[in-house]
């Protein structure tokens, strides 16, 4: 079967090439025949794409050995679901996975705007069609999932880590995400090339990069939630590079969201709009690089690997070609209306824009600097947790105040008395919970407690907003349908602020403390009285290699009551990981973690029990993000119509 | 010996698809249907009162929920009129052009 694979691969590769050349001298030479064959070859692109996926997965769950990749992924006696996760457990699969998002993106994309927009769509196909060349050519030539073997009697396995319902899903959702970026910049591309640069391109790409924002959003909150209950080390964010190479896009495209507003109301900030989605595609595809490269080190598995080279020469011309785009048409880019005040929705927004701007390459910075250090001084110098620390707080703390004040501004201008009129009731809310917060102990930390108070005033203005709205319109029901778009905004305000208030509690107020028991032993933690029962020893032996497991159970009472287990695994073919033990208090909204760090000499164990206020708010805040992004996603009849009695009489 | 077999149709398949915009018969002339400068001309105008209209949707609600005052609405509210009216105008005489 391996050979159908490869010869899909090979047609999707020329499909690509072919969309992207006839694309390019059809959109040039104005040939309609010529330019729906592109089109075509884009849609098949994606079907061919499918068949080489198809055959990897029938490979993956038939435990085919005769490949290369389900050897080296899977095992015999790993279950299907995992053995079909494995796909994207390895970097050619994932290469494969990120090919058929684009194509079967590209051709939704091209095909439900090939009417609306067909003077864009022309532009579009090539630049779908170039970046998908790109994929075919690394997956046939450099790194492909269907090189073969002779055939093995069992795989090297999964890393046990891996075997997570979370990493079911996780990767799937980053590449929806990563992958989505892609629609909105071949839109803007389009639209310079074919110097059709009005709101069209923004409206048709609004909710592809909404859809591709929610999905990295969440992809990142999943990735998290599984770097908690399996990585073991007591937390959800590491600023690794890997996590990095995720959240940088997703700042980027967050920007771009807030940004692309003003250009719609104002006809303002086009250049701006056209770099930030330039810079959110390519951030995407410089994440790949870093990653797999093995310029940095990082935790996650194929780091290291022969396709980042590739990846940087890509991102290099992927980035000349969109500078000179921009360069190319600033003169039909420039605005022709101003900014009317500083104390405006959209100089909040521009605020907004920097600090989020600012962030993403302060990130970037601590990305690149082992890399520059490398090449300039010899050694390797790597930023740490201080750094990606300092200047979340730096700005992202301004940001969260912005998310309150943004949303209270009128559009154009507002006076300093109306905006400190609508503001009493949300400050008088986070003054409140300030000295609440004080009294209860939570200044202890004062970066949590500004978090906090911020959090608290966000919370205030997005309850007014419904309030006042509801009032204005007479129903809630009402409010939001009307207005989806803002009103699915300020769900996904205070989705972040849960996050926010999630992160500060666990973060700032956490209890995090070693100790060394010995069965019958007990220790006492943050009102968590614990005692160390024994350790259970479970040996297996399979074709893959041996493996023992360390099982330490405990018991606890105090704040709550119950029993938990803690291991230690190691592999001989995957290495030691472990498996935490967690119990969720959900009354007192927090988490008894408990990590099985060392076993020591004569039956003692050395273990790292953590208390963590309010992190199960991260999760839930990832269900309200998606929930308030599908709310302002959902289709706008009325919008659409705009667009078409637009297009109708623009034509005549 | 299937799995080239498998391997050939899905590129005969694919060549098909390719070919079908020159394989089918269609009375359609093959330039493609641009927007001309003229269409650009009034898509922007389109434009323009689309965002004229909705900034005075804006401006209405902003008043409502307390978020602008009345000096402010008076001195707002007037502008935009101006632009919303100056919008339409220059489609209508667009519109008997064409007529």
């Amino acid at each position: 079967m391996a050979e159908v694979g490869r010869a899909a691969l090979v047609v999707s590769f020329a499909l690509a090439l072919y969309a992207c050349v006839a694309g390019t001298m059809a959109a040039l030479g104005r040939e309609r025949r010529l330019a729906d064959s592109a089109r075509n070859a884009l849609v098949a692109c994606f079907g061919s794409t499918l068949v080489a996926a198809a055959v990897l997965a029938t490979a993956l769950v038939r435990h085919d050995f005769t490949f290369e990749y389900v050897a080296s992924h899977t095992s015999r006696d790993l279950p299907t679901i995992y053995s079909l996760t494995a796909f994207w457990g390895g970097e050619e699969g994932s290469l494969l996975l990120w090919l058929l998002v684009l194509t079967g993106y590209g051709a939704l994309a091209v095909m439900l705007n090939r009417k609306l927009l067909s003077d864009l769509i022309v532009w579009v196909v090539p630049v779908i069609g170039g970046i998908a060349t790109f994929f075919a050519f690394m997956l046939f030539a450099v790194a492909s999932p269907f090189n073969t073997q002779t055939r093995a009697i069992d795989g090297a396995g999964l890393v046990p880590s891996l075997q997570n319902p979370y990493m079911v899903a996780h990767p799937p959702m980053l590449y929806l995400g990563y992958v989505g970026l892609t629609i909105p910049f071949a839109f803007a591309a389009g639209a310079m090339l074919s110097g059709q640069t009005d709101e069209r391109w923004i409206v048709a790409t609004r909710r592809w990069t909404l859809v591709a924002w929610m999905f990295l959003g969440f992809g990142q909150i999943l990735g998290a939630h599984w770097a908690y209950v399996e990585v073991g080390w007591g937390g959800y964010y590491a600023w690794d590079p890997v996590e990095n190479a995720a959240l940088m896009p997703w700042l980027a495209a967050t920007a771009f969201l807030h940004s692309v507003m003003i250009q719609e109301r104002k006809g303002m900030l086009k250049v701006w709009n056209m770099v930030l989605v330039a810079f959110a595609f390519n951030l995407s595809l410089f994440g790949t690089f870093l990653t797999r490269s093995g310029v940095i080190e990082s935790i996650h598995s194929f780091a290291k690997s022969s396709i980042g080279g590739w990846f940087l020469g890509m991102v290099v011309v992927s980035t000349l070609f969109s500078v000179a785009l921009i360069i190319w048409r600033l003169p039909l880019l420039r605005a022709r209306t101003k900014l009317e005040s500083p104390l405006s929705r959209e100089a909040a927004f521009l605020y907004n824009n920097l600090l989020f701007v600012a962030l993403t390459l302060t990130i970037f910075w601590g990305e690149i600097f082992p890399i520059l250090t490398q090449l300039f001084e010899g050694v390797s110098r790597t930023m740490g947790r201080p750094y990606f620390d300092f200047f979340l707080r730096v700005f992202g703390l301004p940001l969260v105040l912005l998310m309150g004040i943004g949303p209270l501004i009128a559009w154009r201008r507002t006076s300093v008395h109306a905006l400190l009129n609508t503001l009493v009731w949300p400050i008088a809310a986070a003054l409140a919970a300030g000295i609440a917060l004080v009294i209860a102990g939570a200044g202890s930390s004062t970066p949590g407690l500004i978090a906090y108070t911020f959090s608290a005033f966000v919370l205030a203005t997005i309850v007014l907003e419904f309030v006042r709205g509801t009032r204005a319109t007479g129903s809630v029901f009402q409010l939001v349908s009307r207005n989806r778009r803002r009103y699915g905004g300020y769900i996904v305000h205070a989705a972040i602020v849960l996050f926010v208030i999630g992160v500060a509690g666990s973060s700032a107020y956490q209890t995090n403390e070693y100790r060394q028991l010995r069965p019958g032993d007990s220790t006492t933690l943050d009102g968590y009285h614990l005692t160390y029962n024994g350790l259970q020893r479970i040996a297996s032996v399979s074709e893959s290699g041996s493996q023992t497991q360390y099982r330490a159970l405990l018991s606890f009472s105090g704040r709550a009551h119950g029993t938990l287990a803690t291991s230690l695994i190691d592999s001989s073919s995957l290495g030691p990981s472990h498996q935490v033990g967690i119990h969720t208090n959900w009354l007192r909204a927090e988490d008894l973690y408990v990590i099985l760090s060392q076993r020591l000499d004569g039956n003692a164990i050395r273990f790292e029990i953590l208390v963590k206020p309010l992190v199960n708010l991260i999760w839930i805040a990832g269900y309200v993000f998606v929930f308030g992004s599908l709310v302002a996603l959902w289709p706008d009849a009325q919008e659409q119509r705009r667009l078409v009695a637009r297009l109708a009489f623009a034509r005549g | 010996m299937t799995g080239l077999i498998v391997g050939a149709l899905v590129a005969v398949a694919a060549v098909v698809i390719v070919s079908l915009p020159f394989l089918l018969r269609s009375d359609e002339s093959d330039e493609l249907q641009l927007t001309t400068s003229r269409g650009e001309a009034r898509m922007a105008l389109v434009e323009e009162r689309d965002r004229a209209l909705s900034a005075l949707k804006e401006l209405e609600f902003d008043h409502r929920t307390g978020k602008i005052d009345d000096v402010d609405y008076r001195e707002l509210v007037g502008p935009l009129r101006r632009a919303a009216a100056a919008a339409l105008q220059a489609l209508d005489a667009v519109d008997a052009d064409r007529s």
